[in-house]
């Protein structure tokens, strides 16, 4: 597909938002901020009605901005609970544009999804109880780079994904689209109404793309409505169909269709959809469908498919999916202060002192009872009182728990030297680990090294089955790269530590390396740079464990345990059970 | 409230409805827990159980839905009304209340009534979504991601049947039995054990995989979005249907009997499985029953104890993660054993 063909296509999904924002879910938008980014944000603010709100979702909403809860001032000044809308409600009838969504934090992404499903907000908070209406749209800026991703239960109800970053600014050009199409296509939508057999079609093709989720097939039929409306007709047509297809399933697909008869796999692409003010196209259209009467809609909408799927890229999407949830830190978060304190648990009465946060509705709970009485007393003194007289006593301080969430990072040596079974035996160790883990709440990751290179098998996660499966592939055998492994490690302890979490690194190993950093091999050279990345923990303090698991446990790795200032336990003949218990008695004495 | 999805519409997932009906017949089986896939429709059967429930008899303005048949159940406000001669009942739609995330504990629990505070000087007491959902049902979505804090709190009332709220001064405790209903996607971490214990059947959800499903799933979802009204008139006739099962069932439940084979028959698979106290036994004993007498049989028989019993055993497992068998297989496996 040339470049020209995927602008437009990105135009098109522009347009068909802008005529169902609720219906088509939203836009993911993979890309880098930059003109091209502006370009078409622009493009869709101008296709929106701009009566109808267009609200920025930042980074680190607070939970009581997101959802709703009480107008603090507005209460005050009203002496009665006086409720606030929250962003997701504000945005009703409208579109909300959510900045970094690789980044977005789980409870927030939850709110939005939950508010996405249910068309509404449900608040219960600071003693009020609402439902109030959330009809968006969501434009979701997705700046994640290779590995990065915004979380896999939005993205799944965005309907277009488009990846801006494959456009060079001078390949791009501005297309003006009319308000008022966007507004007359928006009256035709409701009566647009889809054929069972196209329905038929669209699953049948989004099931021989691999596409699991039953949101991709209804999300591409909603498409196909609202580019029947757009273009003016009065049903959906095939052109609807293979452009939906084109937009919503090609992107999520994850296998390539199977090749067909060669007459077909030649079949050129259908022809873009022109823009809506050429007025022959419904003749056109019907002249167009014709000879492809006999042929299946499902086949026409994979040759769509196909056409619109250059090879290479299927590869990419499908690495990625796997990985659609290992959520690194990304350079953005340097800057970022550690928002967590710990989950609130409850509040206590206590004084405002430096760094305690006043919980307002228990105290103007606290206060309550008292205000007929102090009303009385104040009057009593200089005739008039303040709506609401709170007093000291009354200060409710809110509590957080202020333990923070470990994350073990397993750091495992794969070599040849390392035997085979060992590696068995970490495994064990790391799902039984992990099985103890979800009832602290705490995560688990997993670094492999062999060869020449280390790799994250397992990015941090509270999850079995996902461990599992991760841990399945484990290979062995090969060099010893050991500085490598130990780089890796110290860059995702460094990244957790960023978002305020601990991290805890255990490292299995026999402590033999011997391949340097640069994947040469030479033992001197490896265990020079091993040595120098072993420093990096000791510097940073990250609290670090080596298990020297060679069956003679010799001077080696506890001389890289000394240069990681850590715990160094020899077990040269442990099992996974074994493994698992030493590593939690060792980690709980920190 | 918007139109809400028909409980019988719902295409496929078989285990998942059939858990919800035990639930409904026979609230006394624990809660149920939905655990799989997103966007395979688990919140949509849990809201359209909602419509489906029999009404149920309550005291006429209690705000803990207390049961005029159960006077020794009666929260302190009904006691004291009963003084004062007779109560007035009514007919009201079992509650089906929703636990959003986010959700503050002085909403869950109940408080200070902070108007009434402001306004008056009066200390009343506001109940929270516990006394809400007396007699029916606490519903959430993504349990797996519920604060902790609030966890804790759930398995305390969830074990005594009463909420017991001491704070800003207050006082106050009042009856609070639920069916727990969770759901949850695995992939974004397990539940606590502790809370897991306390959903009596938990069953797993994945999309439809074979094409004529998701053909029916996605076309009867356009319809629905296309005429809501219109769509739920023409299911109407199969939810009166289901309706009618639910109260039939629960009128026969008294009268199912289970021999004594059956019983020992549950306690092997339990012991077979090892599964932790006798939670599970009573649990796999209760949903039989309540799977005979929605399918009218007078008897529990050893047809009703398999089909029920992956849903009522599979969470109880002592986990084991060297073994790679998922607990279903493993429930499978001791079913296979047992029963031949």
């Amino acid at each position: 597909m040339s470049i020209e063909v995927a602008w437009s296509d990105a135009v098109t999904a522009a347009q068909l938002f802008a005529v169902d924002p609720v219906g088509t879910g939203g836009v993911l938008l993979r890309s880098r901020a930059g003109p091209v980014r502006d370009r078409w944000l622009a493009m869709l603010r101008a296709a929106l009605p701009p009566e109808q709100p267009y609200k920025h979702l930042p980074l680190h909403i607070a939970d009581g901005r997101l959802l709703g809860g009480l107008d603090l001032s507005a209460t005050l000044l009203a002496g009665r609970p006086v409720a606030e809308r929250g962003l997701l409600s504000e945005a009703d009838g409208g579109v909300l544009v959510v900045a970094m969504a690789e980044r977005l934090q789980s409870s927030t992404n939850v709110y939005l999804t939950a508010a996405m499903d249910a068309h509404e907000t449900a608040v219960e908070r600071d003693g009020l109880s609402l439902r109030m209406p959330a009809r968006f749209g969501v434009v979701a800026l997705d700046e994640g780079l290779e590995d990065e991703f915004s979380p896999a239960g939005l993205r799944d109800r965005l309907g277009f994904h488009l990846d801006l970053d494959q456009f060079a600014w001078r390949e791009t050009d501005d297309f003006p689209i009319s308000l008022d199409d966007i507004r007359a296509a928006r009256e035709r939508l409701a009566n647009i109404k889809v054929e069972s057999e196209q329905i038929e079609a669209v699953c049948t093709a989004a099931a021989a793309l691999g596409i699991i989720s039953l949101r991709a097939p209804l999300l591409a039929i909603r498409a196909a409505k609202a580019s029947a409306a757009l273009f003016d007709r009065t049903k959906i047509e095939q052109d609807d169909i293979t452009l939906a297809a084109r937009l919503v399933l090609a992107p999520r697909a994850t296998v390539f269709p199977q090749q067909e008869q060669p007459d077909q796999a030649d079949e050129p692409p259908p022809p873009e959809p022109p823009p809506p003010e050429d007025d022959n196209q419904d003749n056109n259209d019907q002249e167009q469908q014709t000879p492809d009467i006999d042929k299946a809609l499902d086949e026409v909408i994979l040759a769509a498919v196909k056409a619109a799927m250059p090879p290479g890229v299927l590869e990419a999407m499908r690495a990625s999916a796997g990985r659609a949830r290992a959520r690194s830190a990304g350079k953005a978060g340097e800057l970022q202060k550690s928002k967590k304190r710990g989950r609130p648990a409850g509040s206590i009465r206590g004084e405002l002192r430096d760094g305690s946060k006043l919980n307002v509705i228990e105290t103007l709970r606290a206060a309550a009872p008292w205000q007929p009485l102090r009303r009385r007393q104040a009057e009593g003194r200089n005739g008039s009182a303040p709506r609401i007289l709170v007093e000291k006593d009354d200060f409710r301080i809110a509590r957080f728990k202020q333990r923070t969430e470990t994350i073990t990072i397993f750091v495992v040596d794969a070599s040849g030297s390392a035997a085979l079974h060992r590696l068995a035996e970490a495994k064990g160790a790391v799902e039984l680990l992990l099985a103890d883990c979800y009832v602290r709440r705490d995560q688990v990751a997993m670094i492999s090294f062999r060869g020449t290179i280390a790799e994250i098998l397992l990015p941090p996660t509270r999850s079995l089955a996902r461990a599992k499966r991760s841990l399945a592939g484990l290979p062995g055998g090969g060099g010893t790269p050991l500085a490598s492994g130990l780089d890796c490690a110290f860059m995702l302890a460094d990244s957790i530590k960023r978002k305020g979490q601990t991290p805890t690194v255990i490292v299995l190993t026999d402590g033999r390396a011997n391949i340097a950093r640069d994947g040469a091999p030479g033992r001197p050279q490896a265990e020079e740079d091993a040595k120098t990345s072993a420093r990096q923990f000791r510097v940073a303090g990250i609290s670090s464990v080596v298990i020297d698991m060679s069956p003679r446990p010799g001077p080696q790795a506890e001389a890289f345990a000394k240069e990681m200032d850590a715990r160094y336990l020899p077990l040269p003949h442990a099992d996974a059970t074994v493994l698992a218990q030493a590593v939690t008695a060792a980690t709980r004495q920190d | 409230m918007a139109t809400v999805f028909p409980f019988s519409a719902i295409v496929g997932q078989d285990e998942m409805k059939l858990a919800l009906l035990i639930a409904a017949v026979d609230q006394k089986v624990g809660g149920v827990l939905a655990f799989g896939d997103r966007g395979a429709g688990k919140s949509t059967a849990v809201r359209a159980l909602a419509a489906l429930l029999p009404k149920m008899k309550t005291v006429v303005g209690c705000r803990y839905n207390c049961d005029p048949d159960q006077p020794e159940r009666y929260c302190e406000e009904c006691r004291e009304k009963v003084k004062h001669g007779k109560v007035k009942t009514a007919q009201v739609p079992v509650p089906v209340v929703d636990l959003p995330l986010g959700a503050t504990e002085d909403r869950v629990v109940g408080a200070l009534d902070l108007e009434r505070a402001l306004a008056k000087g009066e200390k009343a007491f506001e109940p929270g979504l516990l006394a809400r959902a007396h007699r029916g049902f606490l519903y959430i979505d993504e349990a797996n991601l519920l604060e902790d804090h609030l966890v804790d709190l759930l398995l305390d009332v969830a074990a005594s049947g009463e909420n017991v709220v001491e704070r800003e001064g207050l006082s106050i405790r009042h009856p609070a039995r639920f069916v727990l209903v969770g759901t949850g996607n695995p992939e974004e971490g397990e539940l606590r054990p502790q809370l897991l214990d306390r959903f009596g059947m938990s069953v797993e959800v994945k999309t439809p995989d074979t094409l004529p499903e998701r053909i029916e799933v996605v076309r009867r979802r356009d319809a629905f979005e296309t005429d809501p009204e219109g769509f739920v008139a023409a299911w109407a006739k199969e939810e009166t249907k289901l309706r009618r099962k639910i109260s039939q069932a629960k009128e026969r439940l008294p009268d199912v009997t289970v021999s004594d084979a059956a019983l020992e028959r549950a306690a092997k698979l339990c012991m077979t499985l090892g599964t932790d106290g006798l939670r599970g036994e009573l649990t796999l004993m209760r949903a039989a029953r309540a799977l005979a007498a929605l399918e009218h049989d007078k008897t529990v028989t050893d047809e009703h104890l398999k089909r029920i019993a992956p849903s009522a055993l599979r969470h109880r497992l002592r986990r084991n993660p060297l073994d790679d068998a998922g607990s279903s297989v493993r429930v499978d496996r001791a079913l296979a054993e047992i029963f031949g």
